[in-house]
């Protein structure tokens, strides 16, 4: 579903991000991505939501290169992929249920069908009532599930997410990383960039590891 | 409609083409009431650019109504254009008579008379003063001369340039005087005016592209945050730059709006003057206010406007605004 082949990124200003990466993450599989801050960690994940493209090397997502992707091509790309950011990049001035329909909106689903999602998708991370609701007024925890529900509601095949639990205390990180595995249980390709070394040993994912830009001889991978 | 556990509903979803239509309408719909909706919010900010917009609108349309209504105080001035025709030398009562009822025969003459060399010479005497000097001339030296005055349909300038033509290529005719030089005169002014009314209309409208354009080029801004992450989950150029075109439709057609008011009320305010005017001069004139054409090419012509400058920079602005989370 995510084949990265020989992938190779350094940014305009020379930094080297990426060198020599190689990994496949099957259909339906799940794999935190771990790392230090400033490993590559952000750059795999960017190369996967067409953020950035690679300088050397081939990233495949649900069949598709994205150095066969042109600009033009780029949105349809990216609705195949859910998004979830640390940051959680909620729109401050929309209620809730404009945050999570956007995708919806963008793809041209009709109102009847649009609610019925919402509720279904805002259900799925528990906050179901919190429609009319505006970002600010939800805590960091509850945010940050609107902003899954938003990355989840078009049932794109693949989610990736950026540090989802960086300003999580534990208990809301735990609950926000089990609500991942939940969406990979029901068939969706997941990849969670995180640091939080104590979080993941809970779970019995995949890792992928990067130091340094490169794949890093992985601390004991645990079967999926 | 896609069963809810779908793996690929974004793909699976196939719908008919009415459905799809009425969701598009319905989208377009949306985004049309909401960004005017946002406009309604920032009340000041929209006052002023509409007010700007206006302006721009308005200036052309007066100069417009300037050059109509000085057409229609000159479309009567045909009724005084006469044409002399002089007669050749020597030339009998009869023969002149028969000229004078050719000429009054066609279709473009409305009325000719005859005017005798004796007629002609009294009349002369009476204006030039010359009197005394005539007197010591042996005989009469003018000739016969049929005046005339063309028909109401034939008195365009290029119309009676085209009947003095055809009359100086009669045997019988030695000169033709048509006086329609002033009229040309006249006529050349309001063409020149109408130029400078299209110059007008060309500049200003340029400038409703300019204003609308960086108005929206500053609402767009002041939303770069939503813009990427519209972006970021998948919207389209086309998608993110449609409530900004809707928004300077709405700017481009309030304006046009706004600048018909302005004319009609500066109409209003000089209609009265102006009448007066032309009473003292026992003309039933009346100022002419817009037309229903010129109204629907000021408020459509603002939208389109509005609309161009809005597409000019939302395009070339939203390219650039990329994500980089």
């Amino acid at each position: 579903m995510i084949a990265f082949q020989r992938v190779h990124k350094r940014y305009p200003n020379g930094r080297e991000a990426l060198s020599e990466v190689s990994f496949d993450l099957a259909s339906g599989e799940m794999a935190f991505l771990t790392g230090h801050s400033g490993a590559g960690k952000s750059t795999v994940l960017k190369l996967i939501a067409l953020l950035e493209r690679p300088t050397r090397g081939q990233v495949t997502v649900n069949g598709l290169v994205t150095s066969k992707v042109g600009s033009r091509g780029i949105p349809a790309f990216r609705r195949q992929v859910g998004v979830v950011f640390q940051d959680n990049k909620l729109l401050a001035d929309r209620p809730i249920y404009d945050n999570v329909a956007l995708p919806l909106v963008i793809s041209g689903a009709a109102r009847r069908d649009m609610d019925k999602r919402v509720r279904a998708a805002l259900d799925q991370v528990g906050l179901l009532g919190k429609e009319t609701s505006f970002p600010l007024e939800l805590s960091a925890g509850e945010q940050q599930r609107v902003g899954i529900a938003r990355a989840v509601i078009t049932k794109p095949p693949v989610l990736i997410a950026d540090e989802p639990t960086g300003n999580l205390d534990p208990d809301l990180a735990l609950e926000v990383m089990n609500l991942f595995k939940r969406l990979n249980d029901v068939g969706v390709t997941v990849m969670v960039a995180t640091h939080d070394v104590h979080l993941i040993e809970r779970f019995r994912v995949r890792r992928i590891h990067i130091e340094h830009g490169q794949l890093a001889g992985m601390p004991p991978d645990v079967a999926a | 409609m896609s069963p809810p556990d779908a793996p690929h509903p974004a793909r699976a979803a196939r719908r008919s083409p009415l459905a799809a239509l009425s969701s598009w309408l319905e989208r377009h719909l949306q985004t049309l009431v909401a960004s005017l909706g946002k406009l309604v919010r920032q009340p000041f900010a929209t006052v002023l650019t509409l007010g700007v917009i206006a302006l721009a609108l308005a200036l052309p349309a007066c100069l417009h109504l300037v050059v109509v209504n000085a057409s229609a105080v000159t479309a009567g001035v045909g009724k005084t254009v006469q044409l002399s025709v002089y007669l050749k030398l020597p030339m009998t009562p009869e023969q002149a008579g028969k000229v004078r009822q050719g000429i009054a025969a066609r279709d473009d003459v409305a009325e000719a008379k005859l005017v005798t060399p004796e007629e002609g010479l009294r009349e002369f005497e009476s204006l030039s003063g010359f009197g005394d000097a005539l007197k010591a001339l042996e005989g009469n030296p003018l000739p016969y001369v049929v005046t005339l005055r063309p028909a109401d349909r034939f008195d365009s300038p290029e119309a009676v340039e085209t009947l003095a033509g055809e009359l100086r290529a009669l045997p019988e005719v030695d000169i033709v005087q048509a006086d329609t030089e002033w009229v040309r005169r006249l006529n050349a002014i309001l063409a020149a005016l109408e130029q400078v009314v299209r110059v007008a209309a060309l500049l200003l409208g340029l400038g409703v592209v300019a204003i609308a354009g960086n108005t929206i080029r500053l609402d767009i801004n002041g939303r770069r945050e939503e813009i990427e992450v519209i972006k970021l989950v998948g919207g389209s150029n086309a998608f993110v730059r449609r409530p900004f075109l809707y928004s300077g439709v709405w700017y481009g057609l309030g304006g046009g709006l706004l600048a018909w008011l302005l004319v009609a009320t500066a109409v209003g305010f000089l209609a009265a003057p102006i009448e007066r005017v032309a009473a003292l001069y026992a003309s039933t004139f009346r100022l002419q206010g817009l037309d229903a054409r010129a109204v629907l090419v000021l408020v459509g012509g603002g939208a389109v406007l509005g609309w161009i400058g809005s597409w000019l920079t939302a395009t070339y602005h939203l390219r650039r605004i990329e994500p980089t989370a």
